[in-house]
């Protein structure tokens, strides 16, 4: 997945401002930036949600305006920023949704669907380790469950590319180790994972490749020791830091 | 088919004979005969059932729609304007003196349904976002509320006014086969559109954004569901007048007896709006009062302390 040159116009001004971008099947991109700086916008661009009033994406080759909306969302999967279920529908019910861009005929129950959807929705609640859950209401689940169940969700729908925004923002540190973790293992099955992180030592410890936005530009894209250097964060966040620890295991002091 | 479309199937099956035996005058088959009992069952009791049915059907499933787009409980299908539109055109046709005019009320119903439902798409068109959608809908409610009323209060003299509020109040009496086929199609082919939305309607639990990036595609589903929604409303009121909380009470007497996806509701719901609307107007003919109680009346009194009472639970959730 190429972004070229991308301007996303919001509310009148541009958010995303010329930014490029590659985001590659087996790795795990992080997207850091200070409040403000585009990251959602330029997540939801690229997941075509949002049409860039300037620049290019291409996904596999393909102008990802060209795609029609079915045929995206088995390609690239999204789990937005603070996801809930407004229904309090079971967890294998909600992973089932994930399905959605594959049924076949309007109306067709997707739990009954074919043996392809069954086999889907029970890998993805493997993959995040919620089978004890599965049968329990969303309403039931714990922080870090919900977002598990939510990236599950994702999972069903077996996209190549996976974008996510902010999926660790209300979890404690063991619930977002584990779903670094799972989301690593995606990432090493061939998958394509661009998240959205705010907390800095997680992209450098986790990530493989790490691009940081400064006023909807990339300030940098590069690999996490080298985009998230101590002179670039001061510059960009503007704030003096300095990491710590050994490599895999960094902590950032403010 | 689920169990519990089953269960609802079976009790419309009991229901529906019911309601054409009860009434002022009982017809009991196994007792003397009763004068012109083939009359009143093929031309008063047969068209007024299924009209109940066609009503509450078209109510039902327009409710669980409703609350499937807008992600929320206590969402009615009124709430779009459109009943209050239809109920403007109707109350135009009494207060020009057409209606006596055979199906020139029901045809004003619709016009209003269909001018209420042209607002909606013109102010919230392009983007298929729900928040403008809902403002504009709140909007095109209370206008054409107000419109009614100037109406009542210019009416031009206190017949026409009578019968006007009368006829806001909602009701199936002296309804003939004529209502059903005005009706029974319209409310079908709503249905039949809203049920089509049923995947896209459970990709929207996740959220608007979600929901897009699951293939749905926003403007589309909102057209549908304004057109579904205009057919089904529109046509009950155009021969029934206003019912209102079946929309809201039966998604939720519902909801908990099925998976909760929004598509799981529908066609319970539609099943549970037909029976309660059937048995409300049973109820209303028995009841013992001077000439009869109002359906819309009757509902609106079992409502009220059920949307109460539904606040109050979810007040508790919420605190």
């Amino acid at each position: 997945m190429r972004g070229s040159n991308m301007t996303v116009v919001r509310g009148g001004s541009p958010v995303v401002a010329g930014a490029s971008c590659v985001i590659r099947p087996g790795e795990v991109t992080a997207i850091c930036g200070p409040n403000g700086a585009g990251k959602s916008t330029l997540l939801m661009a690229l997941a075509g949600l949002v049409s860039p009033a300037g620049g290019e994406i291409d996904v596999n080759g393909r102008p990802l305006a060209e795609f029609q909306p079915r045929e995206r969302a088995r390609v690239i999967g999204f789990l937005p920023q603070q996801s809930e279920a407004a229904w309090d529908v079971d967890v294998r019910t909600l992973v089932g949704l994930g399905r959605l861009p594959w049924r076949a005929v309007p109306g067709r129950p997707v739990r009954a669907g074919k043996e392809a959807d069954l086999a889907a929705i029970e890998k993805a609640i493997a993959d995040m380790q919620l089978e004890p859950l599965a049968d329990r209401p969303v309403s039931r689940l714990s922080g870090g469950e919900k977002a598990r169940a939510m990236m599950a969700r994702v999972l069903a729908g077996e996209p190549q590319y996976i974008l996510a925004d902010e999926p660790f923002a209300s979890l404690d540190i063991g619930h977002a180790a584990d779903l670094v973790r799972l989301m690593k293992e995606q990432a090493a099955r061939g998958r394509a994972l661009a998240v959205v992180m705010h907390d800095l030592a997680l992209a450098m410890n986790h990530a493989d490749r790490v691009i940081v936005l400064d006023k909807g530009r990339v300030a940098a894209d590069a690999a996490p020791r080298e985009a998230l250097n101590e002179e670039l964060i001061a510059r960009v966040w503007n704030a003096s830091v300095r990491w710590i620890g050994d490599r895999g295991s960094q902590a950032l002091l403010v | 088919m689920t169990r519990l479309s089953a269960i609802l199937i079976a009790a419309l099956a009991l229901a529906l004979p019911l309601s054409l035996l009860a009434g002022r005058i009982w017809i009991v088959p196994w007792s003397e005969p009763v004068p012109n009992a083939s009359v009143i069952l093929a031309e008063l009791r047969l068209p007024r059932s299924v009209l109940a049915l066609i009503i509450g059907a078209g109510l039902g499933g327009a409710g669980a729609a409703m609350q499937g787009y807008l992600r929320n409980p206590l969402a009615d299908p009124g709430l779009f304007g459109i009943a209050p539109g239809a109920a403007f055109g109707a109350v135009m046709a009494l207060f020009l003196g057409l209606a006596a005019i055979p199906f020139m009320l029901p045809a004003f119903a619709l016009l209003g349904a269909g001018g209420a439902m042209a607002l909606l798409a013109l102010i919230a068109g392009r983007t298929g976002g729900i928040a403008l959608f809902t403002l504009a809908g709140l909007m095109i409610a209370s206008l054409a509320g107000t419109l009614t009323s100037l109406a009542i209060s210019l009416s031009p003299n206190p017949f026409a006014m009578s019968e006007i509020v009368t006829w806001l109040m909602g009701a199936l009496i002296d309804r003939s086969w004529s209502d059903v086929w005005i009706a029974a199609p319209l409310t079908l082919a709503g249905l039949i559109v809203l049920w089509a939305c049923g995947p896209s309607l459970d990709a929207m639990m996740l959220g608007e954004e979600a929901a897009l990036s699951l293939g749905v595609e926003a403007r589309r589903l909102q057209w549908a569901i304004v057109i579904g929604i205009g057919l089904t409303i529109g046509a009950g009121v155009a021969v029934a007048g206003i019912v209102g909380f079946v929309g809201l009470m039966v998604p939720h007497l519902g909801r908990p007896f099925t998976d909760r996806r929004p598509s799981s509701l529908l066609v319970p719901s539609a099943l549970a709006g037909a029976l309660l609307v059937l048995v409300a107007d049973i109820f209303c003919r028995l009841a013992p009062v001077a000439g009869e109680l109002r359906l819309g009346i009757a509902l609106s009194l079992l409502g009220a302390p059920f949307f109460l009472a539904l606040l109050l639970r979810l007040r508790r959730q919420l605190a």
